[in-house]
Order: C-alpha cells, then structure tokens, then sequence
C-alpha cells in the first residue's frame, strides 16, 4: 500500500490486514502508556481544507500514539476563492519533509491529484474528498462491524454473510461510497436505503441493493443499521429541494424508537457523526445500548494508526519507493 | 507565386495535379507541366478543400495568456483550417460591432486563417436582451452566426425572439445546449461513472430538453437553427427527428465527443473537465453514426484554450474545455475514415463545404477544387502517425486531451488563397 485514497482501491486481504493490524492497536491502547516509538522521527501533515475538528483530531491522535511529529495544516479557502493553489501547498509540504499528508478536501479527487502528481513524495492519505470516499471511516466501520459481529477470534477474517443497512443522503455521502466498496469486499450484503432524490444516478451499478422503504429494510432483519447525517439545507430550494421537510424526511427515513423495536436484539446501530438528533436518529436509537457510535469514535483512533503504520513503517520496502 | 500540386488524390480519389496561381485554382488535371511553378510532390497526400471551423474560441480580448487571435488562427492553420469562426465570449463579450470588428481586423492582419467573428446573442451572454444583432451583420465583420456559447440561451422568448429577428439577414442562432437549473455545478456527465466518483452530474437531459425546445421553436418561427457540440444519444434522435419534419436545424460534434468518454475523468485529470462533458460508449456510438448518416451535419472543435494553472488543479475548480485545431482531422480520420464510417469526400463536406455553408460563407470558403475557384486548400498525409505532443503545438495553451497519444494523419500543407500559411518542413524540402 502507497497511499489509501479510496475504499474501492483495498482487495480482500489487504483491507483485512488494515483490520488485523487495527485489532493490535487497539489493544495497546487499554495500557496506560498508549504510546508506541515506531514512528519516531516521522513527520504526518493533517491537510485541511475542510472543518472536519473530529476527523483530525481523530489523525492527530493517532499518529501522535505512533510517536510521529505532527503538523496541522489548516488550509482555508482553494483555488476556486484564489487562494494558495493545491499544487503550492503541496510543493511547500514536500519542501517540508512530510512523510505522509492527511488530506480533507472539498473537492472529489484531490487526494488522488497529490498521489498522481508528481507533487508530493510522501503517503497520501484520503480524510475525506467531497463527495467520493473517506475510507478511513469506512475501515473503522467494519472494524466495529467484526468486533461486534465477527465472533470471538477475529483476526483473519471479513464480514462475509453481514447484512448492513446504510440509510440516508448517500447522493451527497462520501461516507456511503466507501462503506459500499469496503464492505461488500469483505463480504457483507449492504442494502442502501434512502428517497430516490438522495441516491446517486448510476447507483445500480454499485455492488449493493437499493430500497427506498426503511421499514422493508428493517424488517428484514439486518445485523446493522448504519444512519447517515442529512443536512437540513438539503431541503430548501437553494438546497436542492430533495425533500419536502424535515418532518417527513424523519418520519420516512428516521430511526426512531418504534423502528429500532423492531431490529433483531443483536444489530447494531451506527453513525459516521455528527448526529442530526431528532432528523435522521432520534435520542433513543442514539442513545441505546445497541448504539456503537461512541465506540466508532475509539475505533477510528486505532484504524488510523494503522493505516499510518502500514504506509509509513509496515509495507516491504520496495512498495514505499 | 505559382505552386504545382503533384499526384495528390483530391478527395481522397485518384491522383492529380493541380496548379495554383496567385489566388486561384488555375489548373486541375491528371498530368500538369510544371512550367516555373513551384512544384510540391503530393503523392499518397490526400488534397481537400481548406477546412472551416465553425466553432473556435481564440480568448482575444480578454484572454491572451491562453490563446490570441494571432496564435490560434496559427494553430488553425497547422490544423489545416482556412476559416474559423471565433466564439463570442471574449472579454468585453462580442455583443457590440465595435468588438467583432476588433476580432475581424485581429484576424487579417494575423494573415493565418481567415477570421469570421461569432456575435453574442444577448447582451454580455447574460440571456436577458437581445444583443444589437443587426449592427453587428451590417460590420465590416459581416457576422451571420450568433451564439451564447458558453452559457445557453435558455429563455424560451429570448430564443424565439433571436430566431425570427435574425431571419432579417439570413443569420443562424447556434444554440449551447444547457438547461441551467439541471446543471448547476455539473462537472461531469451524469451516470455510472460521475455515480462512483463523487463528482455532481450534467445530465443527458439538461442538452436534449433544450434542444427539443428550440427545433420546435424553429420549426413555429420559421427560422434557421444551429446545435452546437451535440454530444448524446438522445440529442441525434430528436435532430434526426427534426430534419425528418422538415425544420431548418443543422448540428455539430466535436472531435472529442467522437472519441472519448466519462471514463476519462476516473484519474480526476481536469484535461478531460469539459463542456458538455465526455459521454458514454453508447453516445460515442450514436455520435459516430449521427455524423455518417449526415443526422449530424458537420464536426466542429470547440477548440478551448486554457493555460496551465487553470487545469493543474482540483477537478471541480478547473475550467471546461480542450483544445482541438491542431487534432481535429487526426481524430475525424481515426474514428470516421479508417473504421469505414465517411469517405475523404465527406470529411470534406463535413469540415469544411457544410460548415461554410451554414456560417454563410460558402462563396469564399468550402469551395471546390476547381479551375476558378479560390486556392484554399489542405494536403494531408492519412498513412503518417504522430504522438500529441501540447508543448510542440502551435496553440499557446497546452491543455490537449490527446497528450500522449498516437493518432493518424498529419496536415503537411494549408493554403490560403494560394499562400501557403501552414508548410511542413518535409514538403518544403522536397520542393527545392
């Protein structure tokens, strides 16, 4: 692995070697000296062109944990408002000596613009690019899918014969793109489900099941619920009109108390966050015991650190050429 | 100065040699003398009628860091083009006499191609009132053809008001295809592809419900109707409808729609960021076929300079647009002569007889190549092979989606009335 910039780049075995690798992290990460030394002398440059203060954190965290420097570059504006250029702020990183470059970006395929330039010598990795992928979430949700669901001992294995269920915005989610690609590589039935103004065209081509009814999807019985974030602006005109209201949209396509009821007692419920509380997942679904969305927020700290580990000091030598 | 073109297959037929005097066409026969004249050895060229552009956007005024009038009638040339037609949103936007005669004088004093300015529709291509129209036909630039391009004319009065007004002076309204509302921040063509990599969608739709429209406003008003850059499946049956109704429509494709598609934009390389964008497979196919059964009427470039640091970018923040004077024959050989689809006689006819008929000057270009006629001529070598190289281009900007690639044909000689503008190094050594 060079870089991860998209879920859709990861085979089978690699994406379970990222979890494996993350089962390990995790575990060192109950002592209470969290830190490792191994990437002493590393430099890890979180590039953010998006607010996104949990996501960073998130890498921050992590690659501190692996003893790595850190610099947070918090880029504001783009070339669009004629700001520094991407391939300035690039060329002023390499000069820099970064070792690996976090990227949120607005736009789709920055991340990919970096990796394929020229520009930067250093990993890529992809925090999030507009409306295409965050495979770091997606790595972290099925890391919490197979520590939940995946038995005693998971190391080795995907989420063959996992039913998912990802509800909401996916048109505009990043977060559902990778969920889709990763998971279905590793096995799992991902069902989307969403009003068909939120669901991309060209969407029947991606390896997963499209319904535009929640209570079908639940009632079949799924071993997670995935709830995305819907932004309330998406409503309005100037939004794109893509729902009637917000009270509609929660009542179609809202997890409410009545609908997690209704779940098998062993399913999960999940959030990327932040929540919309009372839009897409009411208080009680949120804050149930099948709630994992908390212990989301963990796992993401152990999957980046491994991610960091396997691009900056795992790999054979050759690949990091 | 007197040239003698020998053995060269006009048309893509059997080989003849023909003599230029002056300005003129003084001589086509199987075996010319070359009595003093400067001979160019043609065999195995194929000699066809200087090609015209009709769609050409040379950025002067306003953008000469991507293109002037000067260097992009040069490209033109080297492409084996003899006329161009240069688009309207220049900076001021050519709206006004005063700006079309600007970019009409640009271009004769250049000298490299002859230079037909297009006239905005509406005022700044703002779509809210009609431009002066008139004045600018009655220029010294004699403007015929009128476009927003760039942005469509998608008011449906203002169209239909453009359509009759400029039926006074047998003017054209050639129609950018866009229904704004459905493309608002469109980046790609919508579907699988823009689907899996995030990036928002210009549907299909958003060209052909325009085009519907104005095929049936043409055909109410009686008027003449141009569609620019055709680039759907869709978009060649509702043409393909309209002329089967008898309304006056003529379309254009260009180059790249013939040749590439939305898988393009997988690498996020904003060369490929156009407008309207890269289509399918299916669409490719449906152009190409368009284009043989003369559904579609001719190719056009949409040569679209753009220099460096408005491409070397995020895809959503670079500009639309590719160039496209110096590859179009390339490109039209590479997908419509060599598989069998059109015959040299019609690339002829479809770069260079119709879209001067349609611009309105077929009496000095889209000629034939006969005794009396104007020497606008253009030899090319169908049996060479070139990789695109944009730095070795003669366009000032380098954003050529072809980089890289080897495509057929190379352009050895453009004529202007009789003068060469454009002499490959290879013909020129061989004349002495």
């Amino acid at each position: 692995m060079r870089h991860l910039l998209s879920a859709s780049d990861l085979d089978r075995d690699t994406a379970v070697r990222i979890l494996d690798t993350a089962t390990e992290m995790a575990a060192t990460q109950g002592r209470e000296i969290k830190k490792l030394p191994t990437l002493r002398g590393r430099t890890v440059v979180n590039l953010f062109f998006e607010d996104s203060t949990r996501t960073r954190i998130s890498f921050e965290t992590a690659a501190k944990r692996l003893s790595a420097d850190v610099i947070n570059f918090a880029a504001k504006g783009s070339s669009v408002s004629k700001g520094e250029s991407l391939k300035d702020t690039a060329l002023t990183l390499q000069a820099m000596g970064a070792d690996a470059v976090v990227i949120r970006h607005h736009a789709s395929g920055a991340p990919h613009l970096l990796a394929s330039s020229g520009w930067l010598a250093g990993a890529v990795v992809n925090a999030g690019d507009g409306t295409h992928q965050h495979p770091t979430q997606a790595l972290l949700d099925a890391f919490t899918l197979r520590r939940h669901l995946g038995g005693p001992d998971t190391a080795g294995h995907d989420l063959a014969g996992l039913r998912v269920v990802i509800v909401g915005d996916v048109l505009h989610s990043r977060v559902a793109r990778s969920n889709v690609d990763l998971l279905s590589t590793l096995g799992a039935e991902v069902t989307l489900v969403a009003p068909p103004t939120l669901l991309p065209v060209g969407v029947s081509a991606w390896p997963c099941r499209v319904s535009y009814h929640l209570d079908e999807a639940i009632d079949a019985g799924p071993d997670a619920v995935m709830m995305l974030r819907v932004q309330r602006e998406r409503m309005s005109a100037a939004g794109g009109g893509f729902f009637p209201s917000p009270l509609e949209y929660s009542r179609r396509y809202g997890l409410d108390a009545r609908r997690l009821a209704r779940l098998p007692s062993h399913a999960l419920v999940m959030h990327p966050g932040p929540m919309n509380r009372g839009l897409e997942i009411s208080a009680e679904a949120a804050d149930s015991v099948r709630s994992v969305i908390v212990e989301q927020v963990a796992n993401g700290v152990a999957v980046r650190m491994a991610v960091l580990y396997l691009l900056l000091a795992g790999g054979p030598k050759e690949e990091n050429t | 100065m007197t040239y003698l073109i020998r053995q060269a297959r006009l048309l893509g037929e059997d080989p003849v040699d023909v003599r230029v005097e002056g300005e003129t066409v003084a001589a086509v026969a199987p075996r010319l003398e070359a009595d003093g004249a400067r001979v160019i050895d043609a065999e195995g060229l194929v000699l066809l009628p200087g090609l015209v552009d009709l769609h050409t956007h040379l950025r002067e005024p306003g953008r000469e860091d991507a293109e002037t009038v000067a260097s992009g009638t040069a490209a033109a040339a080297a492409g084996g083009f003899t006329a161009v037609h240069a688009m309207a949103n220049t900076n001021p936007v050519a709206d006004t006499a005063g700006v079309v005669e600007q970019v009409w004088h640009l271009g004769r004093r250049a000298g490299h191609a002859d230079v037909f300015p297009v006239g905005a529709v509406t005022v700044g291509l703002a779509g809210e009132r009609l431009a002066e129209l008139g004045a600018m036909a009655d220029s010294a630039a004699r403007v015929r053809v009128f476009s927003d391009d760039g942005m469509c004319v998608h008011d449906p009065v203002v169209m239909r008001r453009a359509l009759e007004y400029v039926k006074a002076f047998d003017g054209v309204v050639a129609q950018h295809a866009q229904e704004p509302r459905l493309t608002e921040g469109a980046q790609m063509h919508e579907g699988v592809v823009s689907a899996q990599i995030g990036l928002p969608g210009w549907p299909a739709v958003a060209e052909e419900a325009i085009i519907a429209r104005d095929v049936l406003l043409a055909e109410h008003v009686g008027s003449r109707l141009h569609v620019c850059h055709l680039s759907t499946a869709g978009s060649v049956e509702i043409v393909r409808w309209a002329k089967a109704r008898g309304i006056d429509v003529t379309a254009e494709v260009t180059p790249h729609h013939l040749v590439l598609t939305d898988e393009e934009a997988r690498g996020y390389d904003a060369v490929f960021k156009v407008n309207p964008p890269l289509r399918t497979q299916a669409d490719v196919d449906a152009v190409r076929a368009g284009l043989a059964d003369g559904t579609i009427d001719i190719v056009a470039t949409d040569h679209a300079p753009h220099p460096v640091e408005d491409k070397d970018c995020e895809w959503v923040a670079a500009a639309f647009g590719m160039t496209g004077l110096e590859t179009a024959l390339s490109v039209v050989q590479a997908a419509m002569v060599d598989t069998g689809l059109l015959t040299w006689a019609d690339v002829a006819r479809v770069m260079s007889t119709t879209p001067a008929r349609i611009g309105r000057v077929d009496h000095l270009h889209g000629r034939p190549v006969a005794v009396g006629e104007p020497a606008n001529l253009t030899l090319v070598d169908p049996a060479a092979r070139r990789t695109i190289d944009p730095a070795a281009q003669t366009t000032a900007s380098p954003n050529s989606p072809f980089r890289g690639r080897e495509l057929p044909g190379t352009v050895l000689a453009t004529f202007l009335r009789g003068r060469p503008t454009h002499l490959d190094a290879r013909l020129a050594e061989a004349r002495a």
